[in-house]
């Protein structure tokens, strides 16, 4: 992003909070600190060097504050801005800003939500909407449904091409201990499953699970006398485009080129010199438009690239090695995980599924239906 | 009152469906806008009402599944107009809906809690 320099912040510190199906009565909040505490403990921190909050949460409106209040922070900078998944993609590039500036120094990034404890419904009640409400679409389900069936129209993608998608997830989260999904995956049993929205059925939907967790950003110089080995940001870029579907100019087509080309462009990389990418992976269709719109293959080639196991273990392209929002995690707002696995790959924490020799990882994340496209590029210290 | 507008947007858009007419706006240099707005997008200048023909093409289509109930269209539709609204098109079944259908509109009258809207069916079927 234009006016952020180029490795001048660092991830000190990442942690998932409790995810899956918490204990019962845990809150957002809880997550939110929990998340909290075991980032800064992975950064060597203490909560009383926390001097900026970036928080958001749908079943907290006013995260920041909630979070403050909680662990007794008093900020010298804060902000909630909430877009929807990729928030937190854009929290990164608010407190890069802000530690820049000199606004803060030690910056928390957090999220929690109880989703699969107290329902979706409950979770993230839907805004009434006269022009889309009355025809009851199942979003954000529907609207990316239609994406595909798009895609699926102009450019000959398939079902089958979509479930790839999934099955490659699935792949990946049998590696992951942390995976909430533990048993194989085959194509035929993605489109088999119960339909929900054409062309996708509940294999073709990320899950619907609890959980959260924190990032810790710093200076650049402050990361280095820290326990963990810094993982620096190298690029950011976010875009808006519309809120609701029937105003997203073209179905095919997200501001994931245009997020993605001011991330590049600030890093000074381009898409062939990623090591792995995490990307935010709501129903099966989102990361063969990523791919597309952040250059790693032709427009409407996306559905062919993720065939034949591309994106999968032993793959060209390492992609949601966590197991992604389909297989991982997926508490309602996945961007702060989308994150956490690209942090850990490039300090080679990944055990099993670590991709050898990661020292660069973009994250991308995604908010509303395609509305809000935010790129991350994370390095080593090779990288700089 | 004269600080407060005499009708929304909405307002006017529901009074045009309650007349059996899919409303939409138009900004000084004739660009179609929808949904109905107090002024134009990027320039901020003024709106005026038009009345569409009724027909558009299916831009994008779902077919929602809950649970116990019938199978429900849900489509994108690009009015010939040049403005695209979410609806729903009647009459077939829904997964028979495709990319590039013609339909044509009717006003869905709503209940006592929904005000009207608009939905659509395959245009050569449409009385």
């Amino acid at each position: 992003m234009s006016g952020l320099q180029r490795g001048s912040v660092a991830v000190a510190g990442a942690a998932e909070s409790d995810l899956g199906l918490v204990a019962q009565h845990t809150s957002a909040v809880d997550l939110m600190a929990q998340g909290t505490l075991r980032a800064l403990d992975d950064a060597g921190l203490k909560l009383s060097d926390v001097d900026g909050i970036f928080a958001a949460a749908t079943q907290s409106r006013l995260a920041p504050m909630a979070l403050a209040e909680y662990l007794r922070i008093k900020p010298r900078y804060f902000d909630g801005t909430i877009i929807g998944g990729s928030s937190f993609m854009t929290h990164v590039a608010h407190a890069q800003a802000a530690i820049e500036h000199g606004l803060c120094e030690i910056a928390v990034i957090a999220y929690g939500s109880t989703q699969r404890s107290v329902t979706r419904a409950a979770a993230s009640p839907r805004e009434y909407n006269y022009y889309e409400s009355p025809y009851r679409p199942i979003l954000p389900i529907s609207a990316y449904a239609m994406a595909a069936a798009r895609h699926m129209h102009e450019y000959g993608t398939t079902r089958e091409q979509l479930a790839e998608v999934a099955v490659a997830a699935r792949q990946w989260a049998l590696m992951n201990p942390k995976a909430w999904e533990k048993e194989p995956l085959t194509v035929e049993q993605v489109l088999k499953a119960r339909m929900v929205s054409y062309p996708f059925t509940v294999r073709d939907c990320c899950l619907v699970v609890d959980g959260g967790g924190a990032i810790i950003l710093t200076s650049a110089a402050r990361a280095k006398t820290l326990k963990k080995k810094p993982v620096y940001v190298l690029g950011v870029g976010d875009s808006l485009s519309h809120l609701t579907i029937s105003n997203m100019p073209d179905l095919t087509v997200t501001a994931a080129a245009d997020s993605g080309r001011k991330a590049f462009d600030m890093a000074r990389l381009g898409p062939a010199d990623m090591d792995m990418v995490s990307l935010y992976d709501a129903f099966t269709i989102t990361p063969i438009l990523f791919l597309e719109d952040l250059g790693f293959c032709p427009k409407g080639e996306g559905g062919r690239f993720v065939s034949g196991g591309t994106i999968a273990p032993g793959g060209k392209l390492p992609v949601n090695t966590s197991g992604g929002g389909l297989s991982y995690c997926h508490p309602g707002m996945y961007g702060l995980l989308v994150m956490i696995e690209a942090i850990r790959q490039v300090r080679g924490e990944c055990g099993q599924r670590q991709v050898p020799g990661c020292d660069v990882a973009l994250a991308h994340g995604n908010g509303g239906v395609l509305s809000s496209q935010c790129t991350v590029i994370f390095g080593s210290g090779a990288t700089l | 009152m004269d600080n407060v507008s005499e009708q929304s947007p909405l307002g006017t858009y529901i009074e045009h469906l309650n007349a059996g007419q899919l409303a939409y706006q138009v900004t000084q240099d004739g660009k179609p806008v929808f949904y109905p707005r107090v002024a134009a997008p990027e320039t901020g200048g003024p709106l005026e009402w038009r009345v569409s023909t009724g027909l558009g093409t299916v831009y994008s289509t779902t077919v929602v599944h809950y649970r116990n109930e019938p199978p429900l269209n849900l489509a994108l539709i690009d009015m010939d107009e040049g403005f695209r609204l979410m609806s729903r098109v009647e009459d077939i079944d829904p997964m028979a809906v495709e990319i590039g259908m013609r339909v044509r509109f009717r006003t869905h009258p709503g209940d006592d809690k929904q005000p009207p809207y608009p939905v659509f069916a395959p245009a050569e079927q449409a009385s």
